[in-house]
């Protein structure tokens, strides 16, 4: 059946119209410079929990980018200092009440910034994004270990996979299917977005940093010291009101150890039964080459403008979503 | 029968869990950006009504439930089964009490119900927003009193007690709400 009209409203599309204008005032105040990368590429992520659309060009395999982290980073190698890029990235198979195949992101990269002042910039761009939209209470940062002994008494670092399970079956969150045992990852994951994300204070954005190293493929580990009891992603994930709105990075410059990751993770998709992913040997050379000290975060826009409208649903917001399009 | 991958899940598909047919209410797509991604479900078991949150793991298969929902025509009953009718057809079904459940008090013969059937059978009865009951006991009307305030309790023919007012009388035929149990209207034949 046809059907023309567009879910959202003119005035839903003014205001996501006016957020990006704040979003190019703030990162020109900030000496940022929009890029624009490709869309099409000759390899992705090899994220197993991530895949990508395929299509082909001179009869090679393309992927439509899942995010424009790679060619951003090649542009960092080039010596460009600070960029952004607003674009449509596309993930195969998310859909849903915040999700969308096809959704746009605005990603930055700040070579003068650590991880925790990115946070603060984050929190400074977001704050004015949604100033007069929401009163928003006093953001919080909390390390992913402390959220996890704050709402569950656990440590995510030392706890086994049958502690996690435990967790899970005391608060009536098991899978379906029995018989599918998630690894440890996987558990914390459950455990997050069904346990702690869900009841986030309301109005208060939440920075969750200092992932455990397995939850990073493209993040810095900082290795246990003196302060420090475990390996730690230097990731940091932002939350609104139970939605997840950025995840950022200090970012790995390994060369040796980018391709050892995502050799890791073509092993896991192998496993998984998934398509194996050609490791994007440009990105490697980049890092090979040398790009200096950065940190980078992804925010997703959509889901800025449901928080900015109210609207409690991602096809509120865009035009037309994947059925419509 | 076939089966339905979580990227198919949607409000009212109806699907097998724990070996009951279920239907999804809401389905929530949950997935950290750099993670495992779940389906989280609410569904409503259709033989016991009761609604249940369950979590998938997104990319699972789970079995498609054989059920349809129905127009069928109220028959007769022989105390412990309902026999139901399909006006077309003339093919008939047996409700069992379970399936009955609440509807019980508003079967009327020949007015038309909502039935649920799993595999061909009869698991839920769903009586329409109003049905016509028969007065079988109720005090004698007061006449003259038509300002309906104050009411008084009337047993109808399907076994359902409803409040009316004082001026209905006994074997008159009344218009009921079936989702607040209460009286609507009088039916003049």
């Amino acid at each position: 059946m046809s059907n023309w009209k567009t879910n959202t409203t003119i005035e839903t599309l003014k205001c996501r119209a006016a957020l990006l204008n704040t979003v190019r005032h703030f990162f020109q105040k900030n000496n940022t410079l929009e890029v624009d990368t490709p869309t099409l590429s000759q390899s992705t992520t090899p994220d197993p929990n991530i895949e990508s659309f395929t299509t082909q060009y001179n009869s090679k395999q393309y992927y439509l980018h899942t995010s424009p982290e790679f060619p951003m980073k090649r542009l960092l190698a080039a010596g460009v200092g600070a960029i952004y890029q607003i674009c449509k990235v596309f993930r195969q198979g998310e859909v849903g009440r915040n999700h969308n195949p096809e959704f746009t992101m605005i990603e930055w990269y700040q070579p003068s910034l650590s991880y925790h002042r990115l946070m603060a910039q984050v929190d400074e761009l977001v704050g004015e994004l949604l100033k007069d939209k929401i009163s928003l209470k006093e953001t919080v940062f909390i390390s992913y270990q402390n959220i996890f002994e704050q709402y569950l008494g656990i440590n995510p670092f030392i706890c086994d996979v049958n502690k996690l399970n435990g967790v899970l079956k005391e608060n009536n969150i098991e899978l379906v299917n029995s018989e599918i045992k998630l690894n440890k990852d996987a558990l914390l994951d459950l455990i997050i977005t069904h346990l702690i994300q869900p009841r986030l204070p309301k109005n208060v954005p939440v920075f969750i940093y200092d992932y455990p190293e397995t939850q990073a493929a493209l993040a810095n580990i900082r290795k246990a010291n003196g302060d420090n009891e475990f390996n730690v992603a230097e990731r940091f994930e932002l939350y609104i009101n139970s939605i997840e709105l950025a995840n950022g990075y200090q970012e790995l410059l390994d060369a040796n150890e980018q391709r050892r990751r995502f050799e890791n993770e073509n092993k896991q998709r192998e496993q998984a039964d998934l398509q194996i992913i050609p490791i994007d040997e440009n990105l490697i050379a980049a890092l090979d080459y040398g790009i200096p000290a950065v940190s980078g975060v992804a925010l997703g826009l959509d889901r800025l403008v449901m928080l900015a409208t109210g609207m409690d649903s991602i096809s509120d917001v865009i035009a037309f979503t994947i059925d419509e399009a | 029968m076939a089966n339905y991958s979580t990227n198919e899940f949607r409000s009212g598909l109806k699907i097998m869990l724990d070996n009951d047919p279920c239907s999804i209410i809401e389905n929530e797509f949950v997935k950290p950006g750099k993670g495992q991604a779940f389906n989280r479900v609410k569904i409503r078991n259709l033989k016991t009504g009761r609604v249940l949150e369950r979590t998938f793991k997104s990319g699972e298969s789970v079995e498609a439930a054989d059920v349809l929902e129905t127009e069928l025509e109220y028959s007769y009953t022989d105390g412990s089964t309902w026999t139901f009718m399909d006006s077309e057809t003339y093919e008939q079904y047996t409700a069992d009490e379970a399936a009955v459940g609440e509807a019980i008090k508003w079967l009327v013969e020949q007015e038309t119900y909502t039935v649920t059937l799993w595999n061909e059978n009869p698991i839920c009865i769903a009586a329409p927003n109003h049905v016509v009951l028969t007065i079988t006991e109720t005090d004698p009307g007061v006449r003259g009193d038509t300002s309906g305030g104050g009411g008084k309790p009337a047993i109808c023919n399907t076994g359902a007690v409803v409040r009316v007012p004082l001026f209905i009388d006994q074997g008159e035929k009344i218009k009921v709400d079936t989702r607040t149990s209460e009286y609507v209207g009088r039916v003049k034949d």
